[in-house]
């Protein structure tokens, strides 16, 4: 009886588009893994061989996760938080290298990676803690703590080295904002952001006018209404200013030459054109060709298994995070735009679907997939198109990777369980 | 707000890439770059180009396989460098320049180690090839001259540059395509057309597979053999005779506007311009300045034509009705423009068209000249007719032929004295050298071969060409097929013609009579000049000559022009009456004349301007 009504009340729209990313994605993976030499689809010694076992391994978990006690991922968040974390430090000691990143452990048949465990459970940790009755938001203390439960596996990860998957955590501050955290937090690290890039595209001396200019403008503007606010005012001028300073100061000094190397490629700041060549042969070979392979797609792309950049395996990691660079050159405009809307409509839908929660578990669980999600869809895509810079995150549910795709899947199964619930146990 | 901020990021995270993927798969896209995708690479496989055989289908030119030694640096292996040389026949050091240049190129593609090995080395080379990796053999298709003359009709092939490329996209680097000649003006014939093979490629560089299954490749189209015009009997024997001589030799068929041979002195072997030693041999023929042997004096070498030009001025007169055949006019060894006397070489009398005509006299022409303009109202319009009629022979324009060069010439016009001397400040006395087809005439060895063959066909000429039949088919082009009319009735021809036997039979000509042909012709004798140290230095006479025969069933019309050769039947003359011979007996009798024309040269006429010394011109002694 269970089953049936799980089947009832399960979000049919989100499983369907969940359905039709995964489809789409091994589609893609066929096309960049497969050679006429072993065009069998049930290929378990291929990687679209391997790919299709772990979307079979998925659906078992979903099953699992289905069956399960809706209340068990609450109950137990914290359990799932320190495994995580514990699995985390464990790669310390018995971690297996795979392309200089110590992130994986070697269980034979398969290569665990527990950053993608840990994603799920900070984000159940996370919900869990800003739920509890005795947390609130607006102290110093408890902002504090929110943060740690962020922190930590961030911390642990970055000297894998995955610096990428260190930055899907802070993706999560999401969920603290949603819960009440002041917005100028956000405001703020947004500016910080803004004054990072222009100051590299335009230098120093532009920003520092245009803040001033600002600020005149501001004082003529406001003049008669309002008090000015004269000294934060400045206050803001000056550590703006500095910033800007500071990010010369960084870029030259701090920040190695590939890290400049990314920064100018994606900026356009070279304008040598035999640097860039260089830049191109070298940082940016991978978006240079990826670049390359979708716009060779066209409107309609080349058709499934006919794109040549692909063949040629033109495109590094094409399989994993350059996933979307096939598509782009098999399927062309119309695929890359079914997938943007396909991920825009199933993110939508979350919230949608987080916003009825009345439990509060629920829904910041509900904001922590989200924003996981978003954050691995908006520096995936945005890389392999080149608005972004490189930095290697997998695509959700369609980069080839069995770790990815299993926790994905988890990740948003728990919350479409935690979603059958809400009128049951509405409290 | 906090509710829908998050939904905001995604709506316009999803626009953010929707507008970047449309500018780059929409706007960026441009269709033809699958030849640009690295990952496709085009192999093409050369079709052998076509044979060139002469009009009686003896061959000239055909192909000959060359061997390339190719290297692939990654795989070579040590080896016996030494040895290895001996093999090739290259010195050691040039051996590990090429090798170093090659993996400079590329340590992972095929590059040309040894170009074009001759069958020799390759048969001593093939059974040891196996014990060097990294090396092999790759056959290419040379031409093959089966004659050592007609360089300047057959032309070569060389390699495309930038702007061939930029021109004909069909070509791609290091392909090859003809330069001049045939080969140049019937490439697309002769080449057929180079099949491809699309082959997908991975970023190694290294084939994995056809691209599309090889549903975009072609098979090679097989060059076209063709027969040209020429006579490679009559065209080899036409350069003997040019030996040691600067000049040309057009003899045409006037039926048809076949062009029969056509030769340009000196010349070069055209199997010089083939093979290892091309650019070197290449270099020689260019730099030299003073026998310039890659300039084809039989259609780019604009001369005066001398007297055979009295022939169309006496047709012209006779059109216009300013002389009829027995029209007199007296020489007195000369003739006077204004108060000054011109000499006669004549010996003076009573002159009438047929007498003027074997006597090439000088005052009869200037004579019938100004007859013509007092035929018109004024000097203009008689310039501007006399120019119509010149330019029906294809004087004063290019031809049309199928010559992948050729000059103008030039007849001068009404507007050209206008600028010279004035509006009406010119007369029929300004311009008396006209009438003898000296000063402002100029023309191609070609056209006064065509224009010879009007007069043999009575006032009608085919275009000369080159090309005969394509695959065994005779060509239809009606640019070749038709015939071209000129503006003189066909009876004014008969005492034009019967002027130019009588040449033979008892005028300029009557020492190069060859027995048992009837040939009618026109000696000419030139006045030619160049500056040396910016003074004006007059040289030996060119020899001039312009023949038909048989008479009454003309099967060969030929010019024959001669720097610096004196008087026309001295040299052109004598060249004329042998190729006649040759062409129309297919033996020669007089094999003493022969002999002197096959070995005189005038290597020391062509000396004389570069010596630095006082020389003397139009010298009677052999």
């Amino acid at each position: 009886m269970l089953g049936k009504s799980i089947l009832k009340r399960i979000d049919w729209l989100t499983v369907l588009f969940y359905l039709m990313l995964v489809a789409i994605g091994w589609l893609n993976i066929y096309s960049s893994t497969f050679t006429d030499a072993e065009p069998s689809v049930f290929n378990f010694s291929a990687l679209h061989g391997k790919q299709l076992f772990f979307i079979g391994t998925s659906f078992v978990a979903i099953v699992v996760i289905l069956a399960l006690e809706a209340s068990f991922f609450e109950r137990f968040s914290s359990v799932f938080y320190t495994i995580s974390i514990l699995l985390l430090l464990g790669l310390f000691i018995f971690g297996k290298t795979i392309a200089g990143a110590t992130s994986w452990y070697d269980l034979g048949f398969f290569n665990l990676q527990p950053s993608e465990l840990a994603k799920v459970g900070t984000a159940l940790a996370l919900a869990k803690y800003l739920s509890d009755i005795q947390t609130d938001i607006k102290r110093r203390k408890d902002q504090l703590y929110s943060f740690l439960i962020i922190l930590i596996p961030a911390i642990l990860i970055v000297p894998q080295p995955d610096p990428g998957s260190a930055l899907v955590f802070f993706a999560l501050s999401f969920v603290i904002f949603r819960e009440g955290l002041p917005l100028y937090y956000l405001g703020i690290a947004f500016l910080a952001v803004l004054v990072f890039v222009t100051t590299l595209m335009f230098g120093t001396t532009w920003v520092s006018i245009v803040i001033i200019l600002l600020i005149v403008m501001f004082f003529i503007l406001k003049k008669k209404r309002f008090k000015i606010p004269v000294l934060p005012l400045i206050t803001f001028a000056v550590v703006a200013i500095l910033f800007s300073l500071s990010v010369n100061f960084v870029f030259n000094n701090v920040f190695e030459q590939r890290h400049r190397d990314r920064f100018s490629l994606w900026l356009r700041l070279e304008k040598d054109p035999a640097k860039l060549e260089q830049i191109r042969k070298t940082i940016g070979y991978n978006t240079y060709q990826s670049e390359k392979a979708i716009e060779s797609g066209g409107f309609f792309g080349k058709g499934f298994l006919e794109g040549t950049r692909t063949k040629g395996d033109f495109v590094p990691e094409q399989h994993t995070d350059y996933i979307f660079s096939t598509v782009g050159e098999e399927w062309g405009f119309v695929g890359t735009a079914t997938v943007v809307l396909l991920f825009t409509l199933m993110l939508l839908r979350l919230v949608y679907l987080a916003e009825r929660q009345k439990n509060s578990f629920s829904r910041m669980y509900g904001y922590g997939v989200i924003s996981i999600l978003l954050i691995h869809y908006f520096i995936n895509i945005g890389m392999v198109i080149g608005v972004l810079p490189t930095i290697g995150i997998p695509l959700p549910f369609f980069s080839y990777g069995g770790s990815g795709l299993l926790f994905f899947t988890i990740l948003l199964f728990i919350f479409l369980k935690l979603d059958t619930n809400r009128l049951k146990e509405g409290i | 707000m906090k509710k829908i901020l998050l939904s905001s990021i995604i709506v316009i995270i999803g626009i953010t890439f929707l507008g970047r993927l449309s500018y780059l798969q929409i706007f960026s896209f441009s269709p033809d770059q699958v030849m640009e995708d690295p990952a496709i690479k085009a192999i093409y496989d050369y079709p052998e180009r076509g044979y060139i055989y002469d009009r009686n289908g003896k061959l000239l030119v055909g192909n000959d396989p060359a061997y390339d030694v190719m290297v692939i640096p990654r795989e070579v292996r040590a080896l016996d460098t030494l040895e290895f040389c001996t093999l090739l026949g290259v010195p050691k050091e040039k051996f590990i320049k090429e090798l170093k240049k090659a993996r400079i190129y590329s340590p992972r593609l095929p590059s040309v180690l040894v170009p074009q090995l001759s069958k020799q080395d390759y048969a001593r080379l093939q059974e040891k090839m196996r014990h060097y990796k990294g090396f092999y053999i790759q056959k290419r298709s040379l031409r093959y001259y089966d004659t050592n003359s007609a360089a300047n009709v057959l032309g070569y092939i060389s390699e495309v540059n930038e702007r061939d490329l930029a021109r004909n996209p069909y070509f791609k680097q290091g392909e090859l395509t003809g330069r001049i000649g045939i080969e140049k003006v019937y490439e697309e014939i002769l080449r057929g057309r180079k099949g491809v093979q699309y082959i997908q490629k991975d970023r190694f560089n290294r084939d994995i597979g056809p691209y599309k299954d090889g549903q975009l490749d072609t098979l090679p189209e097989q060059g076209k053999e063709i027969h040209i015009t020429i006579d490679k009997v009559l065209q080899e024997y036409g350069e003997r005779l040019m030996h040691g001589k600067h000049g040309g030799i057009v003899a045409i068929e006037p039926a048809t506007g076949e062009i029969l041979s056509m030769i340009s002195g000196p010349t070069y072997d055209p199997s010089l311009l083939v093979g290892r030693e091309r650019s070197h041999n290449y270099s020689k023929l260019h730099y030299d300045s003073i026998s310039k042997p890659l300039f084809d004096r039989s259609i780019s070498f604009e001369k005066a034509p001398g007297s055979p030009f009295k022939t169309l001025n006496a047709l012209v007169a006779l059109q216009e009705g300013a002389i009829t055949p027995s029209t007199s006019i007296g020489c007195s060894g000369g003739f006077y423009i204004g108060r000054s006397k011109k000499g006669c070489h004549c010996g003076g009398g009573t002159r009438n068209l047929n007498s003027g005509i074997y006597n090439s006299c000088n005052a009869y022409f200037v004579g019938v000249y100004r007859k013509i303009f007092d035929v018109f109202p004024s000097m203009g319009e008689g310039m501007d007719a006399w120019e119509k009629h010149m330019e029906s022979f294809g004087l004063g324009g290019y031809l049309g032929s199928d010559l992948h060069t050729g000059r103008r010439g030039r007849i001068p016009n009404r507007a050209m004295y206008d600028k010279w001397y004035g509006a009406k400040r010119w007369s029929a006395s300004t311009t008396y050298s006209n009438a003898i087809g000296q000063g402002e005439v100029a023309v191609t060895p070609l056209q006064l071969a065509n224009m010879t063959a009007a007069i043999a066909n009575r006032g009608h000429f085919y275009t000369p060409h080159i090309l005969k039949k394509v695959e065994g088919k005779d060509i239809d082009n009606p640019q070749f097929t038709e015939a071209r009319h000129t503006t003189i009735d066909k009876k004014h021809f008969e005492p034009v013609v019967q002027g130019m036997a009588d040449v033979y039979n008892h005028g300029t000509a009557r020492w190069v009579q060859v027995p048992d042909i009837a040939i009618a012709g026109k000696t000419g004798t030139v006045e030619n000049f160049m500056k040396i140290d910016g003074v004006k230095t007059q040289l030996t006479d060119n020899s001039v000559f312009v023949a038909f025969a048989p008479v009454d069933n003309p099967k060969i019309a030929i010019a024959v022009y001669i720097e610096n050769g004196y008087y026309g039947s001295r040299y052109a003359g004598h060249i004329a009456s042998l190729m006649i011979e040759k062409y129309i007996k297919g033996k020669i009798t007089r094999t003493d004349l022969e002999q002197r024309m096959l070995e005189k040269t005038l290597e020391h006429e062509y000396a004389k301007p570069y010596s630095g010394e006082e020389f003397k011109i139009n010298v009677r002694a052999w």
